[in-house]
């Protein structure tokens, strides 16, 4: 099926160029950080890991979110979801391969990642980690293809597809939790160490992601054929609200046990997120702003008249996806270093080869993107040429 | 594409799956393998081989009011890092360090007496690696690159390490440094008896194993001239450890968070 991706508009190969220039920026600064050293990122001694591992985190969110189109498609059999189902596989897909790649850049010996799987290491949620994810990808990678195949045979998919696609539901939950658990089991660092990490994450993982899908629904719709009915949308949006107000029920939870319980340990870490501590107050302008975000989309959320405005529920997709991204791909994970587990508050800054780097993957993710749902859309002759 | 060329390309891809099923139980035989191996390393085999006795426990002791009668004295990091190839980058974003001083409140983030007589007030305390008995920089390494040896030294594998740096996050008492850049080119005076590391691996305190293999005392212990940091073993109810702790009021730091670290402070 990959022939799809070789035929395209003008428009298909100017983005896929686009998208190529800004790959190899990051691939060239990659190079570059491979030989000097992670020195060349804006991390140091005390905040040891930054917008590398923030993005990995958001991204596994995304990755999971897929079981959002997924559970009530293939589970509920709600058959509006049977056009955007794929979708969402396609872009947990992307979104996996983006993960690892995050993983990847971060490590100081890229080349000994080998040593994870020479010495199995139960006892290391990394480890755990790592399977949950690379059975993700595989199990997405085989339930898109052969559903999309058997669609492009006219034939409804093989029988032997349906337990492994009902195995994918609970997996998607376990890359998160896991995900999760890598943060909230480490004694040194209050801020991660909170029973509700999990379920947060998962809270706004399903806001966020089915955010995403939607934004390029609008987008291919504009642009192609592909129309997958009101009603879909309709039930994302209906979706995204119950996710946002479970995220922002779950971040209000852990201002009420740190404010209140009054722990020093506890606090310091929100009152650098949200007023600064010590003069540093980098993150602050960011953490008001995704509040802010994600304040006026829930209301626009709640209200009937306003979600099923496409034009209003566009933008307020745009806004959970920048809100959910500030809180964990920029705040969440350096703030559990600051302050250091010796009090000291010190910045971090990402550098402009990290960001760079950062992009590129981002870029790759939006590059896988766009060459799945051209065959998706290929399959399905909804495609304007 | 034909009907037999896509049942052939399934095919091989299906042998292909195959051989990568038989490599990953392979790769659970070796973990067996390895375990067994590593019981052997920890174990009695290699007791005899660089002098790991597990019927010890070393652990140390600091007597702040001695440590602080030469002010401004940096001995023991300076003979630590000297012997250990630790490089010095003179900035604070790449700096590596086994053992330094921190501010006693630093130092002691738990222990508030604010109207005590600051006989300790933003004292030097020096710190390193408390090679804890229940570490939970072993507990998160994905490698297994650090673990904890039988008489309780917290160890470090500079080979294996992959730079992840999940140790450093776990660490609740920033013991562990990085090389964020290509540290060779920063030592002063390599000495030969003892690696330099490599970009991208951890490092951290390893109680001097290298000198305990020898029946020496760890570095730091031998360059104080205030005698301030006494080595022992804490299994031996005679030793000098035990005999510090047994007559003195001793903390540790965040002893609370279950680390049980090894390095007693007398105040």
């Amino acid at each position: 099926m990959l022939e799809y991706a070789l035929k395209g508009t003008k428009k298909y190969w100017g983005w896929i160029f686009f998208l190529s220039l800004i790959i190899f920026v990051g691939v060239w600064f990659y190079l570059k950080q491979f030989s000097y050293g992670l020195g060349i990122t804006g991390l140091s001694r005390n905040v040891t890991w930054g917008f590398y591992i923030a993005q990995f985190t958001f991204l596994v969110g995304v990755a999971a979110s897929g079981v959002m189109v997924v559970l009530p498609y293939y589970l509920h059999n709600y058959k509006a979801f049977g056009k955007i189902t794929i979708l969402g596989e396609f872009l947990a897909i992307a979104s996996v391969i983006m993960c690892m790649l995050f993983v990847f850049v971060d490590m100081g010996q890229p080349l000994r990642l080998i040593n994870v799987f020479l010495y199995p290491t139960p006892h290391s949620l990394m480890f755990w980690d790592i399977m949950v994810l690379s059975g993700y990808l595989l199990l997405n990678i085989l339930i898109s293809h052969i559903t999309l195949e058997a669609e492009r045979k006219s034939m409804p998919p093989p029988k032997w597809i349906r337990p492994i696609i009902i195995l994918s539901i609970p997996w998607a939950i376990s890359i998160h939790t896991v995900t999760a658990f890598l943060y909230s089991g480490l004694a040194a660092r209050p801020f991660w160490m909170t029973a509700v990490l999990a379920p947060r994450f998962l809270a706004s993982a399903f806001s966020s992601g089915p955010a995403l899908l939607l934004i390029m629904v609008f987008i291919i719709r504009k642009l192609t054929k592909f129309d997958p009915g009101d009603e879909p949308i309709r039930k994302m949006a209906i979706i995204i609200t119950y996710a946002m107000c479970a995220n922002v029920f779950f971040i209000l939870m852990e201002f009420f046990t740190a404010f209140y319980s009054a722990i020093p340990e506890h606090i310091t870490h929100f009152q650098y997120l949200f007023f600064g501590l010590e003069g540093h107050n980098t993150l602050v302008p960011w953490m008001w702003t995704s509040a802010l975000l994600a304040i006026v989309s829930l209301v626009f959320l709640l209200i009937p008249k306003t979600r099923n405005n496409n034009r209003i529920l566009f933008a307020v997709c745009i806004a959970i996806f920048v809100s959910i991204w500030i809180d964990k791909g920029l705040g969440m994970v350096v703030t559990g270093f600051i302050p250091t587990p010796l009090g000291d508050v010190v910045d971090y800054i990402p550098t402009i080869p990290e960001t760079l780097i950062s992009l590129s993957i981002w870029a790759i993710g939006f590059f896988l993107i766009t060459v799945f749902y051209k065959i998706a859309l290929s399959v399905r002759r909804e495609l304007l040429t | 594409m034909n009907e037999n060329r896509r049942k052939f390309l399934k095919l091989t891809g299906l042998a292909a799956l195959g051989a990568a099923t038989g490599k990953f139980a392979d790769v659970f035989a070796k973990e067996k393998l390895t375990k067994i191996s590593s019981l052997n390393i920890t174990g009695k085999k290699r007791t005899t081989l660089v002098g790991i006795d597990s019927k010890k426990r070393w652990a140390m002791v600091i007597d702040l009011k001695k440590c602080l009668v030469e002010e401004g004295c940096t001995k023991c990091i300076d003979a630590c890092h000297k012997i250990h190839n630790v490089p010095d980058f003179e900035n604070p974003k790449d700096e590596i360090k086994w053992i330094w001083k921190e501010p006693y409140e630093q130092a002691f983030l738990d222990q508030e007496n604010y109207y005590q007589k600051d006989n300790l007030k933003d004292k030097p305390v020096p710190i390193f690696c408390n090679h804890c008995d229940n570490p939970p920089c072993v507990r998160v390494c994905p490698t297994e690159a650090t673990w904890k040896r039988e008489d309780g030294i917290v160890m470090m594998d500079w080979h294996r390490c992959i730079g992840c740096r999940y140790c450093m996050a776990a660490c609740p008492y920033g013991s562990r440094s990085f090389n964020w850049r290509d540290p060779r080119p920063f030592i002063k005076d390599i000495d030969p008896d003892f690696p330099t590391r490599t970009k991208g691996v951890v490092e951290k305190c390893t109680f001097c194993d290298e000198r305990i293999a020898k029946g020496q005392l760890p570095a730091c212990v031998e360059a104080c001239s205030e005698k301030a940091m006494v080595f022992g073993d804490l299994n031996d109810p005679k030793s000098n450890v035990r005999e510090l702790l047994k007559e003195n009021f001793s903390i540790r730091r965040k002893p609370e968070l279950g680390t049980n670290p090894e390095i007693y402070y007398l105040v």
